[in-house]
């Protein structure tokens, strides 16, 4: 192999290098056996930020090969920029959720900001045009003057970025727990739209083609970001605020029409978002993905700062970069289709057929890599897992003192409705654009899940994330499985066939045995319950070394589902319609009370066995209320989570401003009244329907096997709320309930700020 | 009815205003902020979005492109000019509007669905409303916050040129359903000619039941019926 030459001004690769370079003895053992020599500065750089955990998965690898990813719809599975799914009609749905937490914990606005910019990229990077965001965001407890800097900032961020290219947010979700104090969970999903036979791979293709670097000019912003990704956060994590890049929404703007066009034009084979460890990652994974090589020009770089060293440019994670391959003889047409966009697209190498990835500077080579040594080739681990005893005591402690209280349940009630978790979101997603594309038919706050008609046919998208990290944090198997089965009953709500899932896997640092047992377990419930549900996995992101001063954020393996609406006049939502229309619940109550808000809230608690998953249950009452939505049978339909029966009555009643219920309802359940109101037991969904219809949607549940009984009926908002169980009646007047639960996160955000 | 969407780079209703068009029967047209003529139109439509990434002003270097001129030509020949959000924030930067468009006194993005007033339905955009209905129809700026001096607050009202307010749930506007500080609650005006109009809310994303709303297809409408009697004389 072809030695590169040291640089002036290199420094000698030391074990000490190696060591800050996140590279560990072994690892750099096996860079000596690849390359047979010693490697250069520059190619030590590359080979960490290839290696490292954010570009090569080396601590997950093995156990994501455990997850479903195949499906007769699945047209493109893990491996490429985002998930593509075949939804009929000759259309495909491309998606994938990111993660992009370390920098928002430095750097809230612009952490977020381009932790959208990147997952668009990888969505219109596949000949897709992004039609919707949503976002998963997990932070500590409001009432912390730092938390509500990094909620506000993020907020903003996600949304200034979306809004501005011009994609509505549809929905996703949001946490407040004091798990996630210093570390706060910021997770981004995309869903874009093309024609099957649109789609375009991050390949190089073809021996002689282009390289072409298109967009802004290379900075030293972001340099070893993946690899700052992939350490925990401490104290001194605020000096690394210059290794979080700053986004320009404006020029991703033009990059998304103009890589658009550049796709459907034909003078390209393949195109690549420069993400995570920048033109490194990005020309090594489209020659690996092609079996060639590529050879980059480092002298062709367009830079925007002198003086830059090759490690430097091929390691900067500038923004609104994007890496092509042109076919030989298009260049001319390209840069005119791109300065059309005020944009620029420069020649930087070429496709090359001996499999290395090669970077020359004045003729000179400064690195020469196998291109698969780099991707396919980066160490993968199973590590040792082990249960931590601690959490293990937390979840066997006996909670049946708790689930008893003689009064004051209305207090408990609204105290529910006024928790941050379980209250409105409407203050952040009044920030966000919702409405733009005209084709929102499900803003959030207006349902389970978001929904985008389709103008090409009667059917619509719908898309939901979903993850507990409480029920995950004391049962990582149980909680994976509740995420699972939560976001496909989100999606049945709404009356959308639950098809394939985008996983972000967030959790602290999988060296640690008992953090490795929670995200071996994780993926083990995902898997069994996306087999179950036939929801393929299609990609996503894992994020590790998700820890403050060596405290983990509770494990968080965020679902993010796609499924399809057969007919928009099926679409349902959450809301009552009519006074008198019956109110029924589908599934079982249980005394089940482990990781719920009531614990946190009332008890400040978490603590206990989360709820049971019965994923055979929860099918059938998925495909029952299914049965129910297409037979035009149901008026609404609402899954229950956080906060149990009452407050899932609660959103049904008044979660629609403008046209508000009250309820009231008897349960005839041997249960003590507090978790039988707000105990979280999954599996149970609540729907009401016209009077003549109840005995139709009696009969569909039981012939799908599933608990089903009448429980109330709507009634005016002036007749207030009234939930009675055998020995306890709840009454509130609306107003109230209403006032808690939509007022709750602007009061926490107008505290003033504690020093 | 021929119309010309004008894309500035970084435009991002374009698109939505052209279905919209296209929706109530119309013709679109987009045309590119380097054209610098509109060709043979029958009226001229500013999207929404961020033109050139909102850098310096919202609007500012959009008001300086090559196309405005021929706008600006279009516009003093009597022609219908239809600014909305971004595009009335232009307008106003163009000086085709009197004003300017402050950040929301909240400081922060606000995207919701608001009541509007018709407080002026003799102009070729509101005809078809009837005086005392009120629209709903979605906002989504930043920069919404209509501002003028005394004298030119008190000139359109007196000319009756406030063409829409922002109203809260008893009808009548108040401080808190004024979702920007907007001066006298105002979501849109016209000009003295009356045939430039401009507003912040969204009337092409209420055009359809499926979207939650049609409020904003009389104002298309108005517009489409007066190009076509207009053509008849």
């Amino acid at each position: 192999m072809s030695s590169p030459q040291s640089r002036p001004g290199d420094p000698q690769i030391t074990p000490e290098l190696v060591s800050e370079h996140g590279l560990s003895p072994s690892e750099y053992q096996k860079i000596l056996g690849i390359l047979e020599r010693e490697p250069s500065y520059t190619e030590l750089g590359v080979f960490s930020a290839m290696w490292s955990e954010h570009c090569g998965y080396k601590n997950s690898k093995r156990m994501l090969k455990l997850l479903p990813t195949k499906a007769p719809w699945v047209i493109q599975g893990p491996g490429e920029n985002a998930g593509v799914i075949d939804i009929g009609d000759d259309l495909a749905l491309v998606f994938k959720i990111e993660s992009h937490n370390h920098p928002s914990a430095v750097e809230p606005y612009q952490g977020a900001a381009t932790g959208v910019g990147g997952i668009l990229r990888d969505i219109f990077t596949m000949g897709a045009r992004p039609i919707a965001v949503l976002d998963s965001l997990r932070f500590g407890d409001l009432n912390s003057g730092r938390v509500r800097y990094l909620f506000s900032g993020v907020v903003q961020g996600v949304g200034d970025y979306g809004n501005c290219v011009g994609i509505p947010n549809i929905g996703g979700e949001v946490y407040f727990d004091k798990g996630y104090e210093g570390n706060p969970i910021v997770n981004a999903m995309c869903l874009g739209l093309m024609k099957k036979d649109s789609l375009i791979k991050g390949e190089a293709e073809g021996v002689g083609n282009l390289l072409v670097a298109v967009g802004t000019a290379t900075g030293r912003d972001g340099i070893h970001g993946a690899t700052f990704a992939s350490e925990e956060l401490n104290e001194d994590s605020q000096s690394s605020r210059p290794q979080v890049q700053v986004g320009d929404p404006f020029t991703e703007k033009l990059l998304l029409e103009a890589s658009l066009e550049l796709i459907h034009s034909g003078y390209i084979t393949g195109i690549q978002d420069m993400g995570a460890a920048g033109i490194t990652s990005s020309a090594a994974e489209m020659g690996g993905r092609s079996g060639n090589g590529v050879e980059i020009n480092i002298d062709w770089v367009p830079v925007r700062e002198p003086n830059m060293t090759p490690y430097e440019i091929l390691l900067s994670e500038s923004q609104e970069r994007m890496l092509v391959v042109v076919k030989t003889g298009h260049l001319k047409q390209v840069q005119a289709i791109l300065n059309k966009w005020e944009l620029e697209a420069d020649e930087i190498g070429c496709v090359t057929d001996d499999g290395l990835f090669r970077v020359t500077e004045e003729n000179k080579t400064v690195a020469a890599i196998p291109c698969l040594a780099l991707t396919e080739g980066c160490p993968t681990y199973e590590r040792e897992g082990k249960e931590s005893p601690e959490i293990k005591n937390l979840r066997s402690k006996d909670l049946s003192h708790l689930k008893i209280k003689s009064s004051g349940y209305e207090n408990i009630f609204l105290d529910l409705l006024g928790s941050a978790n379980i209250s409105s979101k409407r203050w952040l997603y009044n920030q966000y654009d919702t409405t733009v594309r005209t084709n929102t038919v499900v803003a959030p706050g207006e349902a389970d899940a978001g929904v985008i008609r389709l103008r090409e046919s009667n059917k619509a998208i719908a898309a939901t994330t979903d993850c507990n990290g409480r029920y995950v944090y004391l049962n990582p198997r149980m909680g994976a499985k509740a995420a699972v089965a939560e976001a496909a009953r989100n999606l049945v709500c709404v009356g959308a066939l639950p098809m394939a899932v985008t996983n972000n896997l967030n959790f602290g640092n999988p060296l640690k045995s008992e953090i490795y047992y929670q995200f071996r377990e994780a993926v083990l419930g995902m898997s069994e319950a996306c087999k179950l549900f036939e929801t393929p996995v299609t990609g996503g992101n894992v994020s590790f070394y998700n820890e403050t001063s060596s405290t983990p954020i509770y494990p968080t393996p965020v679902i993010g589902m796609v499924g399809i609406i057969d007919d928009i006049k099926h679409l349902t939502r959450p809301f009552f319609q009519e006074s008198g229309d019956e109110i029924l619940l589908l599934g079982n109550n249980t005394d089940e009370l482990g990781g719920s808000e009531y614990l946190y809230v009332s008890e400040d608690l978490v603590a206990g066995e989360p709820p049971i998953v019965d994923l055979l249950a929860e099918r059938q009452l998925q495909h029952s209320v299914l049965s129910m939505i297409s037979k035009g049978l149901l008026q609404s339909a609402h899954d229950l989570s956080e906060g149990g029966l009452a407050c899932a009555l609660a959103e049904s009643a008044f979660g629609n401003e403008t046209n508000p219920f009250g309820v009231d309802v008897v349960l005839q359940d041997r249960l003590e009244p507090i978790p039988l109101f707000f105990g979280e037991a999954q599996g149970r969904i609540i729907v009401s329907c016209k009077k003549h219809s109840s005995n139709q949607v009696l009969q569909t549940a039981k012939n799908h096997g599933v608990p089903c009984r009448l429980i109330g009926e709507v009634v005016p908002a002036s007749s207030g709320f009234r939930i009675a169980g055998r020995t306890v009646s709840v009454e509130l007047d609306i107003e109230t309930m209403s006032d808690r639960f939509f007022n709750a996160i602007p009061d926490l955000m107008n505290q003033k700020n504690d020093p | 009815m021929k119309v010309a969407i004008i894309t500035f780079p970084g435009s991002n209703c374009d698109y939505d205003l052209y279905k919209c068009v296209q929706l109530i029967g119309g013709n679109p047209e987009f045309l590119w902020h380097r054209d610098s003529s509109l060709g043979k139109v029958d009226a001229v439509m500013l999207p929404g979005g961020f033109s050139y990434g909102d850098y310096l002003r919202a609007g500012a270097i959009a008001a300086m492109s090559p196309i405005m001129a021929a706008v600006k030509k279009f516009a003093d020949h009597g022609g219908p000019v239809l600014g909305i959000c971004n595009g009335f924030q232009v307008l106003c930067e163009a000086n085709l509007l009197p004003g300017a468009l402050l950040p929301n006194t909240s400081l922060l993005f606000a995207s919701k669905e608001v009541t509007l007033s018709v407080e002026n339905n003799s102009t070729i955009f509101t005809d078809l409303y009837e005086s005392d209905r009120s629209l709903r129809m979605p906002i989504a700026h930043a920069e919404g916050n209509y501002y003028a001096d005394e004298e030119t607050l008190e000139q359109l009202e007196e000319d009756g040129r406030v063409m829409f307010r922002y109203l809260g749930p008893q009808g009548k506007p108040t401080n808190e359903s004024n979702p920007n500080g907007s001066a006298n609650h105002i979501a849109g005006i016209i000009n003295t000619k009356g045939n430039v109009m401009g507003m912040m809310p969204h009337p092409e994303r209420a055009v359809e039941t499926i979207l939650g709303s049609v409020d904003g297809l009389d104002l298309f409408k108005s517009l489409l019926n007066h190009i076509s009697a207009s053509k008849k004389v």
